[in-house]
């Protein structure tokens, strides 16, 4: 095993361990700060792999952004924050379709590189200046559109979460 | 460096993720695990780009964030608006679409 090898399976352990807590954990509170652990040794792993802005992107739009807006949800949505017991439906049968995606998905992946050994010289670091030439040269198109849809996912929540045109406002 | 590491760990990621859609009961834990499986998605297209040592790889793991950010806008405000029609942030509760 390589140093990189070790370090992407320290990281992979603490997400793994962060991701069950997230699933198991029956404060909702929590579960929202162990998926900023579980997506932040995640960033690690990009790290790891040479995609620096990814990892930097990955802090800030997911840690920073995408938990935050979850906790104020859970404030808006759950008053009183605490133990709640009501969380979970029965568990074997999503266990087992879930078990058996899984085994299928790493079946597939193990069998398609058999531990295969890739060298990494001479690849290209993913930092803010080759990701930048390659979105603003190959990319441009997909880039665009998805401002657009940024546009459209702003505009249709203001949409979505504002009162009727022509209902009253409830005094309270 | 060998990608089975990756590889696995973003398996099993996903296989959390879906257990956990499976599940939670609470509208904002399936959000949460909808995240874990969309990272584990990532981790696969990055390391795919690092295996075949090109940028393209990475840049589609941009473009799956930026497409999970407008996703979680347009999810919690259905959310809300649920919540303020019905009182319940459960998944059980919201089931309009039955007869």
């Amino acid at each position: 095993m390589t140093v990189t090898d070790v370090l992407v399976c320290a990281l992979g352990a603490v997400s793994l361990g962060a991701a069950i807590r997230v699933v198991t954990t029956n404060q909702i509170v929590r579960a929202g700060l162990w998926l900023v652990v579980a997506l932040g040794a995640l960033a690690g792993v990009y790290l790891v792999l040479t995609a620096e802005l990814l990892a930097w992107v990955q802090v800030l739009i997911y840690v920073g952004a995408v938990v935050v807006l979850m906790l104020f949800a859970v404030m808006l949505t759950r008053a009183p924050i605490g133990r709640s017991d009501d969380l979970d439906r029965p568990r074997l049968p999503a266990i087992l379709v879930g078990g058996g995606a899984g085994l299928g998905l790493a079946a597939v992946l193990a069998d398609a590189y058999r531990w295969s050994y890739i060298g990494l010289s001479g690849v290209e670091p993913g930092n803010a200046e080759a990701l930048g030439r390659e979105v603003f040269t190959g990319w441009a198109l997909p880039f665009e559109v998805l401002s657009v849809l940024l546009l459209a996912a702003l505009v249709g929540a203001i949409a979505i979460s504002r009162p009727e045109v022509g209902e009253r406002r409830e005094e309270s | 460096m060998t990608p089975e590491y990756y590889l696995v760990l973003a398996a099993v990621l996903f296989t959390i993720g879906a257990v956990g859609v499976l599940i939670r009961r609470n509208a904002i834990v399936v959000f949460m695990c909808v995240e874990l499986m969309l990272n584990a998605a990532n981790l696969t297209l990055v390391t795919f780009a690092r295996i075949n040592g090109s940028l393209d790889g990475q840049i589609m793991a941009f473009f799956v964030m930026v497409v999970a950010a407008a996703e979680v806008v347009v999810g919690l405000a259905i959310i809300m608006s649920i919540f303020r029609s019905r009182r319940s942030a459960s998944v059980d509760d919201a089931n309009l679409l039955k007869y």
